[in-house]
């Protein structure tokens, strides 16, 4: 999932304090299962930034709150439509995505992020996310027995691990794993060790952040007319 | 529901004490018995367990233009749902840090744990903090008394439905 956290009240108050009416959008997906932009935390923003407006004499800005299922989708965007048209502003508490998502479809408001997007990534306790992927757009999962180096090691090292290792540590910090370990733990358990001896080449990074936006097209799923945008 | 004034009109600050049914609000009803003098400037709202009480009910306090709050769970280890008390610590603490982001005083906001046999122990506490919530002056959300009262009261009717419907 897309794992955020919530901006700082005062950076959110001065982002949205000229304007009069502010919708706080929460979304249902993602940032609802990393609690920081779900029906909860949609309230308690609301409630914070209605408390913060009033305190810096912004006493007649209204805000509201209201929580769709999923912001990065027009479909499900729709049922803000006629009650976004009472509002000068939107707060979005969707992830970077959503954000945008609501931009493009509202393009008579102004848009604002309420979150910080962070990661994709997974709950690895109750209260802690961590990132698990970099969406580099060329997966070699399977080459590192599913530990990706990309992401987990802090010099992102396709042949590893370096001299920074220590005790299973990363020199960067000791709560972090160093990635290496992990695959070679992981080898080892697997009896696949002899697989590490090779060398592997670089990545391929035309994949990722290389040549503009990224679109996946799946052209069976078109529909004829609205197909992708230029 | 209320303990207390139902008027504001004085200058004694309005605090709400968000009490656990377990312990804190047994507690206010021995010190009601034990005829033990405390302000009485203090709304009692009784919760199922402090586990019960989200974030959102504490920052609606305030915003309904409380001077304080004081949420009162079980001792440590005591709860009756094993670790409520020990989530509204967290809680507690994290509305604190909102409350600073915001330009409240976070000693407008306390945590305390008692037992439901201190009824002593619940008058100290709500001394102390009318104590320390009279100098702050009065919240700086409020709009009017009679919003406030209003809010108050349909607060106090949530936490009640809560306990009902534990009580089920």
């Amino acid at each position: 999932m897309i794992v955020a956290d919530r901006k700082k009240i005062p950076e959110i108050r001065d982002m949205v304090k000229d304007h009069k009416r502010i919708l706080v959008v929460g979304c249902g997906t993602c940032v609802t299962v990393c609690l920081a932009g779900g029906e909860r935390e949609t309230g308690i923003i609301g409630s914070a930034l209605r408390m913060s407006l009033k305190l810096a004499k912004r006493e007649n800005a209204v805000v509201h709150e209201c929580t769709i299922e999923r912001q990065c989708e027009d479909a499900f965007i729709d049922v803000l439509a006629q009650r976004v048209a009472d509002y000068d502003a939107i707060l979005s508490l969707g992830c970077g995505a959503g954000v945008q998502a609501l931009a493009e479809r509202f393009p008579g408001k102004a848009v604002y992020p309420g979150l910080n997007t962070q990661f994709m990534g997974i709950l690895e306790s109750q209260g802690v996310w961590a990132e698990k992927c970099a969406g580099c757009g060329s997966c070699r999962l399977g080459q590192y027995f599913g530990i990706c180096p990309i992401t987990r090691c802090s010099k992102r090292q396709l042949n590893g691990p370096c001299g920074g290792s220590r005790n299973g540590k990363c020199e960067v910090g000791e709560n972090t794993d160093c990635a290496w370990q992990l695959i070679y733990d992981r080898a080892k358990s697997l009896d696949k060790v002899n697989m590490l001896e090779s060398v592997a080449p670089a990545q391929d990074w035309s994949t990722s952040n290389d040549g503009g936006v990224r679109k996946v097209v799946r052209e069976d799923q078109c529909i004829a007319g609205m197909g992708p945008k230029a | 529901m209320l303990i207390g004034k139902e008027s504001t009109m004085n200058k004694q600050p309005v605090i709400l004490a968000f009490c656990c049914h377990y312990c804190a609000y047994a507690a206010a009803d021995m010190a009601g018995s034990m005829r033990l003098q405390y302000p009485s400037n203090v709304r009692v709202l009784r919760f199922p367990c402090t586990g019960k009480i989200e974030e959102n009910y504490i920052l609606a306090a305030f915003e309904q233009g409380v001077d304080g709050v004081l949420v009162a769970g079980c001792l440590e280890g005591g709860c009756h749902f094993l670790e409520g008390n020990l989530r509204a610590k967290k809680r507690v603490a994290r509305v604190k840090q909102i409350l600073a982001e915001i330009g409240v005083e976070q000693e407008r906001l306390e945590m305390f744990n008692l037992s439901s046999a201190e009824g002593p122990r619940f008058a100290e506490i709500v001394k102390e903090m009318n104590d320390r919530i009279a100098p702050l002056g009065p919240s700086p959300l409020r709009k009017s008394d009679t919003h406030m009262e209003k809010g108050i009261a349909n607060m106090a009717r949530q936490a009640e439905l809560a306990v009902q419907g534990g009580n089920r």
